[in-house]
């Protein structure tokens, strides 16, 4: 029942606070990876835990490789996945490729679970003329049509919202499609948060949020983001289902995510998923995590390595072995490094692009705007190098309209 | 041709628009079987259903951030925020997402489906909080698009022409003219150009340019100066961006005099980007400086709404002080 008119009637005064509930969380997977007593593994073929695994390994090893590009002075910026590839991978695994994922900035596992190339991947991060998103913004921004991945907006639980709008028209067309929305722990305090939840389930949505639980937003811990326990219970308020699972346990996510699914798209309902997990990584590339915590709590996370822990249930299972992560290893690394020296080669889009997109077509006034844009820069061109390169053979300076 | 109010004329709009395509979802508070607090969605829940048409919570924020995200996957939303004085809490989802959406993603991803109606504008003794006009905030965010009728005909043709925009557009509604403004409407469905200003009449010594509900204000403050021998060319911009600079160039080319009135704040008001462009491009055919005739820097009053107003007669002095110059 959504409203209060059921409520049973009492004569004696008691306060709740919600105590009465605590939401256990759903483990599998011990960090040895073999499971848990009790515990029923989902069905994973051996082609899907592959799949999953070597996303998992691409995803590490983009990090550490664009972590020390940024670190060189190559790349403007860069956000580690690091320590949460289980929540990321193990979610989009439970999706149909044709969902639509929502995603905050640090979910590139998710790209590559659906297979964005790592030409795409340097492309965006380089912000060349091949970049999807036209050199328009920061790294890490990506977005794929063709993989249902929708490009990466900054500002903070904007795509919350957006999801349960998204949903709504995917519950319409009804070819049985659903979208799944992922954000911080941190990111859930913005309003935006609490009206996606509750329109969600007021609209009856199939749309999944998924918390991802990593303990900090920036430099700020949990503890000081809220006072309940996690964001899991917020659900109850918003008459939504819900669950918890360890975020490192991808065989948990899994199998939680993928019957979050099941029901969401077959009764058209919203459900919220809090996986706990940590950010191994600083914040970004600009951040220093040492101001805020400690080695040691770090080192005690490093031991629930989610790569560590499925690697470990893949050998179990007779599907990998030492030289198959070596072997995998070398050729990731290799593939990383060739495809960034390709990208940094590639020129910037073209001085056009600065105006294109803003409207599906080019207004008369901007497209004034370019012109005087691109007699400036002729007039300086050793001052603009990368607005200039496209000048040279352009000598007419019809710019992008055809007012003039 | 029937005779229609604004709303009459807007609701006629939505209809047509919903029943030529189902993607048109309309929706937002106290819009599904009530019709909207004014009742510019009167049965349309009745008529196309309640997945098509549908009262929302409370939130604006989510309204458009759940529109934003329903014109991603397709659909054409048709949200209303039931005041543009209440769009502020929508003004990220707006400004940071509606605007930027097919920018940022290279064209991957556009909301181009998206309309947001609201009503905006005083003279209903609103106060400050059921009265302001705050089209010049999202004239500053390139992406978006902004568009405001004077009369039923307008509403109707602008509103169609909105939804079918290939990108977000924005519908100030002049809330004061939903009832007193009243005209024939065509029955059909058509459109009327996004970007194209209307000259509503001719003339040759000053030009006159307004929008939406201040239009009434100028026309009236024209009848007074033409019988001082003034006369009057008037223009309703109907669009504010992408607003139709040549229509306004030519017709102060013409004049040499320019009188730009709205009810927002005079500081950081539309006018002053007309004003600035209008010297940039007429500069040696002016002879006298472009007047400005706005609301005052402050907060929406309400008991002196009337002395913070616009009026037509403060239109008819900044017209005989630019006539006298």
């Amino acid at each position: 029942m959504t409203t209060t008119t059921t409520a049973p009637v009492v004569h004696s005064l008691a306060f709740m606070n919600g105590d009465e509930f605590r939401i256990p969380v759903f483990k599998l997977l011990k960090r040895d990876g073999t499971p848990y007593k009790h515990a029923k593994l989902p069905e994973l073929d051996k082609d899907k835990a592959l799949r999953i695994y070597r996303a998992m390994l691409f995803t590490r090893v983009l990090d550490e490789r664009m972590l020390a590009a940024q670190r060189q002075g190559r790349l403007s910026f860069y956000m580690q996945c690091t320590g949460e590839e289980a929540t990321i991978i193990g979610s989009a695994a439970a999706l149909d490729d044709e969902d639509m994922i929502m995603a905050q900035y640090r979910e590139q596992g998710a790209l590559a679970y659906r297979g964005f190339g790592v030409d795409e991947f340097m492309d965006q991060l380089f912000g060349n003329e091949r970049d999807h998103g036209k050199g328009r913004q920061m790294p890490v921004h990506y977005g794929s049509k063709d993989l249902h991945y929708m490009t990466i907006s900054s500002p903070l639980a904007t795509q919350i919202p957006q999801a349960t709008g998204y949903a709504y028209g995917q519950k319409l067309s009804g070819l049985g499609h659903c979208t799944l929305t992922v954000f911080g722990e941190g990111a859930a305090s913005e309003g935006d948060f609490h009206a996606a939840l509750n329109m969600a389930s007021v609209h009856q949505v199939p749309v999944i949020f998924l918390c991802r639980n990593n303990g900090y937003a920036i430099s700020t811990p949990a503890h000081e983001q809220f006072s309940a326990d996690g964001i899991a219970p917020r659900a109850f308020g918003y008459h939504m289902k819900v669950v918890r699972v360890d975020g490192n346990d991808i065989l948990a996510v899994y199998q939680a995510t993928r019957e979050a699914r099941c029901w969401a798209v077959e009764n058209n309902r919203p459900v919220l998923i809090e996986a706990m997990t940590y950010r191994l990584a600083a914040h970004s590339s600009s951040d220093d995590p040492s101001g805020y915590r400690s080695k040691k709590e770090e080192e005690a996370w490093r031991d629930k390595d989610p790569v560590l822990r499925m690697r470990l249930w893949l050998e179990q299972q007779g599907w990998w072995a030492e030289e198959d992560e070596k072997r995998e290893q070398d050729t990731l690394r290799r593939e990383v490094l060739e495809a960034m020296k390709r990208a940094e080669k590639r020129p910037p889009p073209p001085l056009e692009s600065l105006v294109t997109d803003v409207y599906d077509q080019v207004p008369p006034l901007l497209a004034e705007q370019l012109d005087r844009l691109k007699e400036h820069i002729r007039k300086y061109p050793d001052a603009y190098p990368r607005g200039a390169r496209g000048l040279k053979e352009d000598t007419q300076g019809s710019g992008g309209g055809e007012h003039a | 041709m029937p005779k229609m109010n604004m709303l009459q004329a807007i609701n006629n709009a939505l209809d047509i628009a919903m029943a030529a395509d189902d993607k048109v979802i309309c929706f937002g508070e106290d819009v599904g079987i009530f019709g909207g607090v004014f009742r510019a969605t009167s049965h349309l829940q009745e008529k196309y259903g309640r997945a098509r048409c549908f009262n929302t919570p409370l939130v604006e924020q989510g309204i458009i951030g759940f529109a934003n995200g329903l014109a991603a996957q397709g659909s054409t939303p048709v949200a209303e925020i039931q005041f543009a004085d209440y769009i502020f809490p929508a003004f990220d989802q707006i400004v940071n997402e509606s605007a930027k959406f097919r920018y940022r993603s290279g064209d991957l991803f556009n909301v181009g489906g998206l309309t947001i109606r609201t009503p905006y504008g005083g003279g209903i003794s609103g106060g400050l909080y059921h009265s302001q006009s705050p089209e010049a905030y999202f004239a500053h965010t390139p992406g978006l698009k902004i568009a405001v009728p004077r009369n039923p005909h307008q509403a109707k043709g602008l509103l169609l022409a909105a939804i079918r925009d290939p990108n977000p557009v924005l519908f100030f509604e002049p809330k004061r003219l939903y009832r007193a403004s009243t005209g024939e409407v065509p029955e059909e469905d058509y459109q009327l150009p996004l970007g194209q200003a209307e000259i509503v009449k001719e003339g040759g010594d000053i030009t006159l340019l307004a929008w939406g509900a201040q239009m009434e204000m100028v026309e009236k403050a024209a009848e007074l100066a033409e019988k001082e021998g003034v006369s009057c060319e008037i223009i309703d911009l109907r669009t504010i961006v992408p607003w139709d600079i040549d229509t306004v160039v030519d017709s102060v080319l013409k004049t040499g005099r320019l009188v730009v009135t709205h009810e927002a704040p005079l500081t950081g008001g539309f006018a002053g980007e007309i004003a600035a462009t209008i010297q940039e491009r007429c500069f040696l055919y002016l002879e006298s400086p472009i007047a400005r005739v706005t609301g005052l820097d402050t907060p929406f009053p309400l008991t002196l709404e009337k002395e913070y107003m616009p009026d037509h007669l403060k239109v008819f002095e900044a017209i005989k002080q630019s006539m006298a110059f």
